[in-house]
C-alpha cells in the first residue's frame, strides 16, 4: 500500500511542477538583465514602465480586452437562453444541445479556427476584431451554458410555480424569481467566458487578419531577443487576466462550475 | 389621462399571457438565437470545411477548382511524409496522454479519498487555475526553463547532467505539463465518487489494500481515466503552438498551419484537418464504449 506519505510527497512534487513555469515567468518580468538566464542578478520595475510605452502590445492589450468583453456578451445571451430552453422546457432533441454547444471545446481548435477561416473567405467577410469575437463566442457559449444549466437543475420548480400562482406573470416570475436564482452562475459563466476568450490563441490565429490579440502578440515577438522583456510582461498580464477572473468564477460557483466541460 | 390598455404593465401582462398559452414559442423565442448561432455559424462553417476539402487548389494559375474531387486525400494518403506526420503526432497524444494519466492518479487519490476537506478544495483550486492560464505563456514558460542558460540546465549542473534542450522529449514534457490539470480533475472526480462501503467490503472479504486498489479502485476509477484522455489526446492532436516554440519537427497542427500561411491551399488544409477529426470520432467511440461519457 502506497503510505500516507508517499502520496502526500507526490502530491507536492506535482503542485511545485504545475506552478515551477508560471513562478519562473513572473520573477523573469521583474528581471534586472534583458537576456533571461539564470538566476536572475536582480529585481527591476522598469519593463513594466517600458511595456506601458510600447505601441505594439498596448494595441494588442486593449484589442483582447475588446474581444473578450464581445464574446463574453455573446456567449452570455445565448448560452443561458439555451440553458433555460433545455432545463424548463422538454422537446424533440434536447440531448442534441448540450452536444451542440460542447462540440466546438471539444473537437481540436484547429479544425473549428480554420473551419471559421474557409467561411469567411467564402463568405467575403474581411478578418479582423469582430470575426475573432464570433469565433470566440462559438467556443465560450459552453461555459455559461454549463453554469447556468447546473444552477437551473438544483434549483426547484415549484418556486417559480408558487409565483406564477401568485398572479406574477411569466417575466416577472423571471426578473423576481428565477434570475435572483441564477444571477451567480451568471456571473460565474461570463468571467469563466472573459478568461477562455482572453488567453484562447488556436482559433484567433486563423480569424484574426490584422488584428493583434495579446496572445498573438506574444506568439509573434518572443523570439525578437530585443522585445524579451516586453514579451515576460505581457505574458504576467495575460496570466493575472485569466486567472484571477477564474479564481472568483470559482468563488462564485464551486469547482464544478470551473471544468471546461 | 392614459388608458388601462396602454401602460407599460398592462402591455407586458398581455403579452405574458400571449406566451403562456403558447409554450412552442417561447421555446421557439429561446432557442432561436443560440441554434442560429451554432447552426449556421459554427455546424455551417464545418460544413463549408468539408466541402472545400474536396476542391482543388492551383498554385499555377491560382485558381480554385470548386469541381469535387478526392485529388487532396489522395495525395496524402500516398505521401510518405504525411504518413509519418500523422503517426509522429497520435504516437506523442497516446504517450502523453499516458504519462498524465500516470502523473494524475497519484495527486488525483490524494485529493478524493486522503486529504481533508479544506485541503482537498486548496488543491482542486490549485489545479483548476493554471489550467485557464493563459496557454501560450505556459509554452514560453517552458521555452525560457529549457534554454541552455534556463532554469534546467542550472538545476541540474550540479549533478552533471544537461537538459533535454528544445525538441521532441521537451515537447513530451510540455504537453504533459499542459494537459495534466484536464486528466487529474476527471481522475479526482471518478475515484470520489467510488462509495467507501464498496472499499470496506474488499477489505472484509479479505482483500489486502494492494488487491483493494488493483481489483476495486482501479477499475471504477478507469472510465474517468478515459474521459480525461479525450481531453489530453484531442488537445495533443491539434495544437500547433508548442511544437512550433518547443521543436522543430513537424506535427499535424504544425504542417495545416503552415498550409494557411500566404502561400495557402485551404483546401488541402481542409482535407488535412479531416484526419485529427476522424481520429478524434474513433477515439470518441471507443471513449463511449468504455463508460467514459458518464464519468464527464
Amino acid at each position: 500500500m502506497i503510505s500516507r506519505w508517499a502520496l502526500r510527497i507526490m502530491t507536492s512534487v506535482i503542485v511545485a511542477f504545475i506552478y515551477i513555469p508560471i513562478v519562473v515567468i513572473v520573477l523573469y518580468a521583474f528581471n534586472q538583465n534583458r537576456v533571461p538566464s539564470w538566476p536572475p542578478p536582480g529585481l527591476s520595475l522598469k519593463w513594466f514602465q517600458a511595456a506601458a510605452q510600447n505601441r505594439g502590445v498596448l494595441d494588442a492589450f486593449t484589442a483582447s480586452i475588446g474581444a473578450a468583453l464581445g464574446a463574453m456578451t455573446i456567449a452570455l445571451v445565448l448560452g443561458s437562453l439555451a440553458a433555460i430552453a433545455v432545463a424548463r422546457y422538454r422537446f424533440f432533441g434536447r440531448e442534441t444541445i448540450s452536444f451542440l454547444v460542447i462540440l466546438p471545446i471539444a473537437l481540436p481548435g484547429i479544425v473549428t479556427g480554420i473551419a471559421l477561416k474557409a467561411t469567411f473567405s467564402e463568405g467575403g467577410i474581411p478578418l479582423g476584431l469582430v470575426t475573432v469575437v464570433v469565433g470566440h463566442a462559438t467556443f465560450c457559449i459552453v461555459v455559461v451554458y454549463n453554469n447556468v444549466i447546473a444552477r437551473l437543475r438544483r434549483s426547484s420548480r415549484s418556486l417559480e410555480e408558487a409565483s406564477m400562482d401568485l398572479g406574477a406573470d411569466s417575466f416577472q416570475t423571471f426578473r423576481r424569481v428565477t434570475f435572483p436564482q441564477i444571477r451567480t452562475a451568471l456571473l460565474a459563466g461570463a468571467l469563466l467566458a472573459f478568461a477562455l476568450s482572453f488567453d484562447e490563441i488556436i482559433v484567433t490565429t486563423f480569424t484574426a487578419g490584422g488584428v493583434k490579440t495579446l496572445p498573438l502578440w506574444i506568439f509573434q515577438n518572443y523570439k525578437l531577443a530585443n522585445q524579451a522583456p516586453i514579451v515576460n510582461v505581457a505574458a504576467v498580464v495575460a496570466i493575472l487576466l485569466s486567472m484571477i477572473p477564474v479564481y472568483l468564477a470559482q468563488r462564485l460557483a464551486g469547482a464544478e462550475g470551473a471544468t471546461r466541460a | 389621462m392614459t388608458t388601462l390598455a396602454t401602460t407599460p404593465a398592462s402591455r407586458r401582462r398581455r403579452a405574458a399571457s400571449f406566451l403562456y398559452r403558447r409554450p412552442r414559442l417561447q421555446l421557439a423565442l429561446l432557442l432561436g438565437a443560440p441554434l442560429f448561432w451554432l447552426v449556421v455559424a459554427y455546424l455551417g462553417s464545418l460544413a463549408v470545411l468539408l466541402v472545400s476539402a474536396f476542391w482543388t487548389y492551383s498554385a499555377a494559375t491560382d485558381t480554385i477548382n470548386t469541381k469535387p474531387s478526392l485529388d487532396n486525400f489522395v495525395e496524402i494518403i500516398q505521401s510518405a511524409t504525411y504518413r509519418t506526420i500523422t503517426l509522429r503526432t497520435v504516437g506523442m497524444a497516446v504517450l502523453v496522454t499516458l504519462t498524465t494519466a500516470v502523473l494524475a492518479f497519484p495527486i488525483a487519490y490524494y485529493m478524493a479519498r486522503v486529504a481533508s476537506r479544506r485541503v482537498r478544495n486548496m488543491l482542486v483550486v490549485a489545479v483548476l487555475l493554471p489550467l485557464w492560464a493563459s496557454y501560450v505563456v505556459k509554452v514560453y514558460a517552458w521555452r525560457i526553463i529549457l534554454s541552455d542558460q534556463g532554469i534546467l540546465n542550472w538545476a541540474l549542473r550540479p549533478f552533471g547532467i544537461q537538459g533535454p534542450g528544445y525538441g521532441d522529449v521537451a515537447l513530451w514534457i510540455v504537453f504533459t505539463y499542459l494537459w495534466l490539470p484536464y486528466m487529474i480533475l476527471p481522475i479526482f472526480a471518478g475515484l470520489e465518487r467510488i462509495p467507501q462501503s464498496v472499499i470496506e467490503a474488499s477489505g472484509d472479504l479479505g482483500g489486502r489494500s494492494a488487491q483493494t486498489f488493483r481489483r476495486v479502485i482501479l477499475p471504477l476509477a478507469f472510465p474517468a481515466v478515459v474521459a480525461g484522455s479525450i481531453f489530453t489526446f484531442s488537445l495533443t492532436l491539434g495544437d500547433y503552438i508548442a511544437p512550433s516554440l518547443i521543436t522543430s519537427t513537424q506535427f499535424l497542427g504544425n504542417v495545416i498551419a503552415g498550409k494557411l500561411g500566404p502561400a495557402g491551399d485551404v483546401q488541402f488544409a481542409a482535407a488535412l484537418g479531416t484526419i485529427p477529426v476522424v481520429v478524434m470520432l474513433v477515439y470518441l467511440a471507443a471513449a463511449r464504449r468504455l463508460g467514459a461519457f458518464e464519468a464527464l
